[in-house]
């Protein structure tokens, strides 16, 4: 058993790519063994700026010989098949075998394959790793690079070492040869030095400077990062981004502390943080107090002769970088940002829907509307104290929100309107066009130098959030109401002008945009049907020209408006969201939903089942709904119940019957009971039911019959009551009383009874049932 | 008369003898020493030397200081870092020598950097350039943390794949010298210093600082840049730039249509500067310096083509 070392060096691989670098060599360099019937188990594989190494220990000396066999024609072939067979397996026809094949005499060649040495099989690994080997980007170099054709590597290759045991891998590509030498520090120790074996070799290199290890530079950095900091009796910033990136940057990381002007502190800390991060890769560090200090953690790549005149060349670069964005800052303030907020008109948000200033206006009006409307209050719910599990409302809750009278209520209104009106006015900033990530914060910092309340200077600090998963959710009033605005802005008007996601493009960030819609409602139990939110964005919009065409299409007046305090007539929401939204954007909230509520533990089934009732459209309500339904699933009842919903369900559209609401209302076969909840049908089908239930029974009906109806009797109205109340735990418990009886329905009656009519009411019976479960979730989505 | 005693350069002190060090290190390396292209524009790169010699397959080494005109970077000499008018040391070596990274550092070494003094790191930093269908793969190089060279491996110019590979060195002069000579302003820099001995110094300060020469420049030039330019002037001359460089173009002289294109791409960064180029309009006005460009690069390799096939049979565009 002998240990490999391959080490390939190159200009300066760039930090980022390290990582997938070391992953690359070794799949690589283990698929090209395992070809040859090697298998590795332990591979070490490190890099640094100039090097990538790999260590494959307790390789064996040769590979093992194999016997290969091809079947061939059979016995009695003619002779040009038998050659041809024989030429394509090297052997000569008296070396083929003749074997029994299910009773037929059949040509066998039988090729052994002698084992090879180990260092011939990595000598022809090694330039074919070289070549498959996949970076983010590469490049030609050199005389080579006259021809297209020529190695292409991430930055050229200037050497290989590879050796077995103390074996040179004799090898070479593109001009560079296998050899035992390396070179050492760039600077430390510029000259060769030679590598013996796998087992000498992280040491060599550490004598000459360089440690090969990314793990122990990255330790080395942090330990020394933190040490510096303390020694200056402040606290790291830890950053491990940071670590890892200047751990890329360097052999030998010598963390060296420095200081700048205290002037600067004046700046806000993550502009100072971010500029230090990101155009100089410093770590910054906080004083006993928390605050940003004036000091900065650099990492040098050398032990220098005098540390000082390396900070002090940092510093000086950091200082400059630093004037730059206070005299930014500087600049920023002096002009208000009502004022910015005018260049927006320079700036297209989209060709189809207008620049960033009629944007802006949009979400002022939308997030006015919300406030005026009551939908986002000036004092919210905390979370969990809407509807919801168990939680039993005295009274069926405030679905129609009234609109604020107070002066509270106008007060928010005010403040998310100018708070919306201001949100983006940084981007025309000199600060953030030099950092685009500073934006909202940037807002928020000058929002409040010019002295404007702090609940709108928090909205436009806030209104991105939440970016992504995990990200805080805004839950202060007049934040809630511009972010919200702003996120139905976008994904209403996209959608209505028919940029919608389209599998994994999606280029206007729709489905975040939608994730954020969801997070702030619920967060909030903010209580308004989606799609009223969506249409009231598209009304704001309605001016934009596509928008206008449209709305005149379908015949509703150009004049239309959400002012005052009311949205369009119920007629025209539907209108509006038929033509601009269509079917999609329901599902599409229901899969981000899924997704949104799947790290919370919430099945999609269950998203579904509740989505597909279809008239439900307020996500508070549906949550709640879905969770009850999740706890009661969990339950022997729910468990059963769901069982005996399959059962009635599969028999029904066995016998293709629709029951009665399927006579009224038939939308197809998959779904049936669309209808349902519809408040207008549902007098139509219990007066349908009343009659026919009432009307000449042919037969007397067994007890478990009776036993079911009289369930459904009363399991029926508690439950609708209870919807109606919210209180989905009491639904799930009124539907959990027919568990009993429709188990014993099943084991006792037989449903496909001879008589026609006896068959047809306990049809009917079933239908019944399915019908009662479904005022509380489409069951037939319940997987399991 | 005695002969005077040899120069004894000190590119530590003096901005100017940092660039005869320069000069005098690629001379050395066997590279022809040019004279800046006598015209304006952004970047060191738009040399001919540079764009238009990283095409085909002859070898080429030279090197060449190329003022550069940034407008809207002016600062009305109020800045301590940022000029709209400043110096580029450019080196293209083709094809890339297998020592590129050695050169570049013997090459900071003659100016006096020491790198176990001073932190030198190459950095990730990737260069294109849609205007010149042009990209490459390289570093920033970092002297204890400032970028002082930007050094590329140019694979495409002109929308052509680069056979060979050139490989591009930019130095800042004025960041390596502020650098070396230890100010923080860049008005500041001595560009010179007369010897005691001089005699030609009558007339003249002994000591004769970068902002002697360049202060009351920037300050004008910014105003110009700014405030002053004639826009409906620019726009005009824009449209006669690029009418000539089709001109150029359609009459085979490529070359000539190059120099119109870099024209172009300079009146446009001065309308840029006046503020007259709405967000919208801007990616118009590139792709249409765009088209300039690559088209007298286009036209000029395979104007080329035949010849340089002829000394390199292996070769082709």
């Amino acid at each position: 058993m002998t240990d490999f070392l391959l080490e390939l060096r190159c200009e300066e691989i760039p930090a980022r790519m390290q990582a997938g670098a070391r992953a690359e060599l070794e799949r690589l360099l283990r698929r090209e063994i395992e070809a040859a019937g090697v298998s590795a188990t332990d591979i070490t594989v490190w890099s640094t700026p100039r090097r990538l190494a790999l260590i494959a220990r307790g390789l064996p000396d040769a590979t093992q010989p194999v016997c290969d066999e091809a079947k061939g024609p059979p016995e009695g072939a003619p002779d040009a098949a038998i050659e041809g067979f024989c030429r394509k397996n090297g052997v000569t026809k008296d070396q083929l075998e003749l074997r029994d094949v299910k009773g037929r005499g059949t040509w066998f060649a039988v090729i052994e394959k002698p084992g090879m040495a180990m260092c011939d099989v990595l000598a022809d690994a090694i330039p074919t790793v070289i070549r498959d080997f996949s970076w983010p980007k590469s490049m030609r170099w050199g005389a080579a690079s006259l021809g297209t054709e020529s190695l292409r590597w991430v930055r050229p290759l200037s050497g290989i070492v590879a050796i077995l045991g103390e074996e040179l891998v004799d090898c070479a590509i593109d001009g560079i040869a296998s050899s035992y030498a390396t070179h050492g520090h760039r600077f430390h120790c510029p000259g060769e030095i030679t590598i013996g074996s796998a087992a000498d070799y992280q040491e060599k290199l550490r004598a000459c400077h360089v440690i090969v290890d990314h793990e122990e530079r990255a330790a080395l950095i942090r330990e020394g990062a933190r040490k510096a900091a303390a020694d200056a009796g402040l606290t790291l910033v830890e950053d491990e981004g940071l670590v890892v990136e200047n751990a890329g940057l360097t052999e030998w990381p010598v963390p060296l502390l420095g200081r700048f002007d205290e002037a600067f502190l004046d700046v806000p800390p993550e502009v100072i943080q971010l500029t230090a991060r990101v155009n100089q890769k410093y770590f910054v560090c906080e004083n006993a107090g928390g605050d940003l200090a004036n000091a900065f953690v650099c990492t040098a790549n050398i032990t220098p002769a005098d540390p000082a005149v390396v900070i002090d060349g940092n510093r000086k670069v950091l200082a400059a970088r630093l004037s730059d964005a206070r005299f930014f800052w500087e600049q920023d303030r002096k002009t208000p940002l009502a004022e910015h907020a005018k260049k927006l008109e320079r700036i297209t948000f989209h060709e189809k829907l207008g620049t960033v200033a009629d944007k802006v206006d949009r979400v002022a009006k939308l997030a006015r509307w919300l406030c005026e409307e009551g939908i986002v209050k000036s004092s919210p719910l905390p979370d969990g104290e809407g509807p919801g599990v168990g939680v039993h409302t005295s009274q069926a809750p405030d679905t129609h929100p009234q609109p604020l009278p107070s002066s509270e209520g106008a007060l928010l209104a005010d403040q998310a309107e100018l708070a919306a009106r201001l949100c983006k006015a940084d981007l025309v900033t000199e600060m953030v066009g030099e950092f685009p990530e500073l934006q909202g914060l940037m807002g928020g910092y000058y929002a409040r130098a010019e002295g404007l309340p702090d609940e709108v200077a928090d909205a436009i600090r806030d209104h991105y959030k939440p970016v992504g998963q995990g990200d805080e959710v805004p839950t202060a009033p007049v934040t809630v109401a511009v972010s919200l605005a702003d996120k139905l802005d976008t994904l209403a008007l996209f959608f209505a002008v028919g940029l919608k996601p389209t599998g994994s493009k999606d280029p206007f960030a729709l489905r975040r945009a939608a994730l954020g819609v969801i997070a702030v409602i619920l967060q909030n139990n903010i209580r308004i049907p989606i799609t009223d939110a969506l249409v009231a964005a598209i009304v704001v919009g309605r001016d934009l020209p596509e928008i206008s065409w449209n709305i005149g299409a379908i015949g509703v007046a150009k004049s239309v408006s959400l002012s005052p305090f009311r949205l369009p007539e119920p007629e025209v929401i539907t209108k509006i969201g038929e033509r601009f939204l269509g079917g999609d954007s329901k599902l599409f909230l229901a899969d981000r939903l899924k997704v949104q509520q799947r790290e919370a533990g919430v099945r999609h089934d269950l998203i579904d089942a509740v989505f597909a009732l279809g008239g439900e459209d307020d996500l508070v309500r549906l949550l709640a709904r879905v969770k009850a339904l999740q706890s009661f699933i969990g339950t022997e009842d729910g468990a059963n119940l769901l069982t005996g919903y399959k059962r009635a369900a599969n028999i029904l559209k066995k016998e293709d019957w629709h029951g009665i609401e399927g006579e009224i209302s038939r939308t197809g076969e998959e779904d049936p009971l669309a209808g349902v909840d519809d408040p207008e049908l549902a007098p139509v089908i219990a007066a349908k039911m009343a009659e026919r239930q009432a009307s000449g029974l042919s037969h007397t009906r067994e007890p478990a019959e009776a036993a079911l109806i009289d369930a459904l009797d009363a399991a029926e109205p508690t439950a609708g009551a209870a919807i109606e109340a919210e209180d989905f735990t009491a639904a799930m418990s009124a539907l959990a009383s027919l568990r009993a009886p429709i188990d014993r329905f099943f084991d006792e009656v037989t449903v496909n009874a001879p008589q026609e009519d006896v068959r047809a009411s306990r049809l009917d019976l079933l239908a019944r049932f399915r019908a009662a479960v479904h005022k509380v979730a489409d069951f037939s989505r319940i997987e399991g | 008369m005695s002969e005077p005693a040899p120069m004894k350069r000190d590119p530590k002190r003096s901005f100017q003898d940092m660039i005869l060090a320069l000069h005098d290190f690629w001379s050395a390396q066997g590279c022809l020493i040019l004279q800046p292209y006598d015209m304006r524009m952004g970047a060191g790169t738009f040399h001919p030397a540079t764009t238009l010699r990283a095409l085909g397959p002859q070898p080429w080494n030279a090197a060449f200081v190329q003022p550069c005109r940034r407008p809207t970077d002016g600062r009305y000499g109020e800045n301590p870092n940022r000029l709209q008018h400043y110096y580029q040391y450019q080196v293209i070596l083709k094809p890339s020598p297998p020592d590129l990274q050695q050169l570049y550092l013997d090459s900071l070494a003659a100016i006096g950097v020491d790198p176990l003094r001073h932190d030198i790191r190459f950095v990730e930093d990737d260069w294109e350039s849609p205007t010149l269908g042009a990209w490459g793969l390289g570093w920033e190089v970092w002297c204890d943390g400032m970028e002082v060279t930007q050094f590329t491996y140019f694979q495409q110019m002109g929308g052509f794949d680069c056979k060979p590979v050139a490989g591009e060195l930019t130095y800042g002069l004025e960041r390596l010298a502020m650098y070396l000579q230890g100010v923080d302003n860049v008005y500041d820099l001595v560009f010179t210093e007369a010897p005691a001995s001089s005699s030609q110094a009558v007339g003249q300060k002994r000591v004769v600082t970068y902002g002697d020469v360049f202060l009351e420049n920037e300050k004008q030039m910014s105003k110009w840049n700014f405030e002053v330019a004639d826009t409906d002037a620019l726009f005009d001359l824009f449209g006669k730039a690029e009418a000539e460089c089709r001109n150029c173009l359609a009459n085979d002289v490529p070359i000539a249509a190059y120099e119109q294109a870099v024209e172009a791409s300079h009146i446009f960064n001065l309308l840029q500067a006046r503020g007259v180029i709405s967000v919208q309009e801007r990616a118009s006005y590139m792709g249409r310096v765009r088209d300039l460009a690559r088209g007298a690069c286009e036209k000029y390799a395979a104007m080329m083509a035949p010849e340089w096939q002829a000394q390199y049979p292996e070769w082709s565009l």
